[in-house]
């Protein structure tokens, strides 16, 4: 009997179709999304020992009725100009220069009615229990985007580059351990000019 | 006759597809790597509102997820029509979310039980009501950091 030169060879024709198996699988039972949205802190549910008073020209009020209109400091306005006016109330600066809360970064017009520095400003979020969801994200939207377009402009100005793009890297766990140390005091350096202060009170239900 | 058969040149030789199930593995490689596994199906609508000032939630394992939203056409006749929660595989009342993130906290490591987020997945249809029910729950077990979680567009386009 004639010997076999080496083994036969295994047919591979069918490799292709159990590939194609497992591929569906996996196209079925996953999904390709990364999950992104805005962060937000809610406040402790016990009150603060000690009251604070805040002065009425340091708090920037949004109220959102159930038709999505908004009233921002007593004013009708409409969402596209909702994002300019927060900007313009977190930077006014309008504490007198030489008095300790003067702010020296400060481009807006130091009106001395509206916020004495971005520190001491608060933007008070209201909502009705009918307001649509989609109309609260897109009012939060605006105003975490007044926040992130300051500080972009202070990022700028110290760094040389934008904040958001700094957070991110400086969030993201791939970026190695000692750019994120540096990163994390330029972070918390802008952070800190314009500290994020949105309240959000219960809703009203009338 | 064969003389013939063998002169013509029109027959095309097969393509070889010895080299297939090397493309679909690399097919099946690519989408092992950048999926994940579906962890609930969903029983609500889930149609997320727009925004573009957001942040990616890096680490899944740190993250528990509350879903809202009306609940599918075939539950609509059970359940009704008003926006519902949902917790893990079923539908929910708002006084069960503290019990329920108090339950996937245990599950998480010590290490990873202070630095958790909840992920808000809200139809953009749902009213703040329930969202503040919720909220309202999640600060009493202390669940301080959320998340709303969004697809990436325009925000305006959420008012149409």
């Amino acid at each position: 009997m004639p010997r076999r030169k080496g083994a036969p060879e295994v047919n591979a024709g069918s490799m292709a179709d159990i590939a194609f198996l497992l591929l569906i699988f996996f196209l079925v039972t996953t999904t390709i999304e990364t999950d992104a949205g805005l962060d937000r802190m809610l406040p402790p549910i016990e009150p603060p020992d000690t009251d604070v008073v805040i002065k009425q020209k340091n708090i920037f009020t949004v109220n959102i009725n159930k038709n999505g209109q908004l009233l921002v400091e007593e004013q009708l306005m409409s969402l596209e100009d909702l994002k300019e006016a927060a900007m313009d109330f977190l930077d006014n600066g309008g504490a007198p220069s030489g008095s300790p809360e003067y702010c020296n970064y400060c481009k807006g017009s130091r009106d001395a009615s509206s916020s004495d520095n971005p520190q001491k400003a608060i933007i008070s979020l209201k909502n009705d229990r009918e307001t649509k969801y989609s109309t609260y994200i897109t009012v939060q939207n605006e105003l975490v985007g007044a926040y992130n377009e300051l500080r972009n402009r202070e990022a700028q100005r110290l760094y040389r580059r934008d904040f958001t793009e700094m957070e991110a890297e400086y969030l993201n766990p791939e970026t190695p351990s000692s750019v994120r140390d540096e990163l994390k005091d330029k972070v918390k350096a802008v952070q800190e000019l314009f500290p994020q202060k949105l309240s959000e009170a219960e809703t009203s239900s009338n | 006759m064969a003389k013939f058969a063998k002169k013509k040149e029109g027959d095309l030789p097969a393509v070889s597809t010895a080299s297939l199930p090397d493309i679909v593995f690399m097919l099946l490689f690519f989408f092992m790597t950048v999926t994940t596994m579906k962890d609930s199906s969903l029983l609500v609508e889930n149609q997320l509102p727009n925004a573009n000032q957001i942040k990616k939630l890096e680490k899944k394992d740190r993250v528990i997820y509350i879903y809202v939203g009306k609940p599918t056409r075939e539950y609509v006749s059970v359940f009704g029509e008003e926006p519902k929660i949902q917790l893990n595989d079923k539908f929910a009342n708002v006084d069960e979310v503290g019990s329920y993130i108090l339950a996937e906290r245990a599950k998480k490591p010590q290490e990873l039980q202070n630095v958790l987020t909840t992920a808000l997945k809200v139809d953009r249809g749902a009213n703040m009501g329930l969202i503040m029910d919720i909220k309202q729950e999640l600060r009493k077990v202390n669940a301080l950091k959320v998340n709303y979680t969004t697809y990436e567009g325009d925000a305006f386009n959420n008012l149409q």
